[in-house]
């Protein structure tokens, strides 16, 4: 075998390492990436034709990964790409305002309804709101300022991560993440007394 | 920041967010921890968003299906 053979042999044998070891990477990481795509879409069946759609592309792609970069946020990246592209934003109205109130406010209807039963402890307060309302109110936000709360909220990405993702400056995310979580909070209360 | 002499717990409400993700400035911290220090109303509130973040965390994580990961490995590019 010639020199040009053998390091050719060599490349390949390197390649199908690096592949290996990115894919391996890759599948350790879906139960997270499963996590947040659940709360992106509504139904579990179209959660896991999403993380599925993910990971055929990933590995078809992953020569583009950087390696040492944040492999959790290039999947997101994909995943979120993805979403969108299965044409979900022409289902809103372009000029949706959610109603919000102010952080305060599910805290003090809360307390309000619970004012009766003497002194609230505000850490066993949310004990009030069933598994049920949180998972229906979050899915209650509209889809712009969700995505933010599910990446920082439950996917635990930073405000940087988010913004990769979803390819929007920070200072977007820090509003869509506020205005999110007032979203929430006011579709919990709603839930919590009794109102949908 | 100002505004704590205005209206104190307006602002503290305002603060929540970026003091709870820990992206004020140190001054601002130190503002709405001596509000907070003297304000029974304004703690209860910053300690329940506490515990509502835990309470929303857990309770929307979804374990992932066992076959949804047989699936995924099935993509991987044979060897």
């Amino acid at each position: 075998m010639g020199v040009t053979d053998e390091e050719g042999a060599r490349r390949v044998a390197a390649e199908a390492r690096n592949r290996v070891r990115f894919e391996e990477e890759a599948l350790e990481l879906s139960d997270q990436v499963y996590r947040v795509a659940r709360r992106l879409v509504s139904t579990r069946e179209e959660a896991e034709d999403l993380v599925q759609e993910t990971y055929a592309r990933a590995f078809r792609s992953w020569r583009s990964f950087t390696p040492g970069t944040n492999l959790r946020a290039w999947l997101l990246r994909i995943l979120t790409n993805l979403n969108i592209d299965r044409g979900r934003r022409k289902q809103r109205a372009p000029d949706e305002q959610p109603l919000e109130e102010g952080d305060y406010f599910l805290y003090n209807r809360l307390e309000q309804a619970n004012r009766d039963g003497g002194n609230v402890d505000e850490e066993r307060v949310v004990e009030r709101l069933s598994q049920d309302d949180i998972v229906g109110a979050l899915s209650a936000v509209p889809h712009d300022f969700r995505d933010v709360v599910v990446l920082v909220d439950i996917g635990d990405f930073t405000y940087q991560d988010a913004a990769q993702i979803l390819d929007i400056p920070i200072g977007t995310v820090m509003s869509r993440l506020h205005r999110g979580r007032r979203i929430l909070k006011r579709e919990l209360a709603d839930r919590a007394m009794g109102e949908v | 920041m100002a505004g704590y002499e205005i209206d104190p717990c307006e602002k503290c409400e305002e603060a929540m967010q970026g003091y709870l993700d820990r992206m004020l400035s140190d001054a601002e911290v130190r503002e709405a921890e001596g509000h907070l220090a003297g304000c029974p109303y304004c703690a209860k509130r910053y300690r329940f968003e506490e515990s509502l973040r835990r309470f929303v965390r857990k309770c929307c994580a979804e374990e992932m299906p066992p076959e949804l990961k047989q699936k995924l490995a099935s993509l991987r590019t044979p060897l």
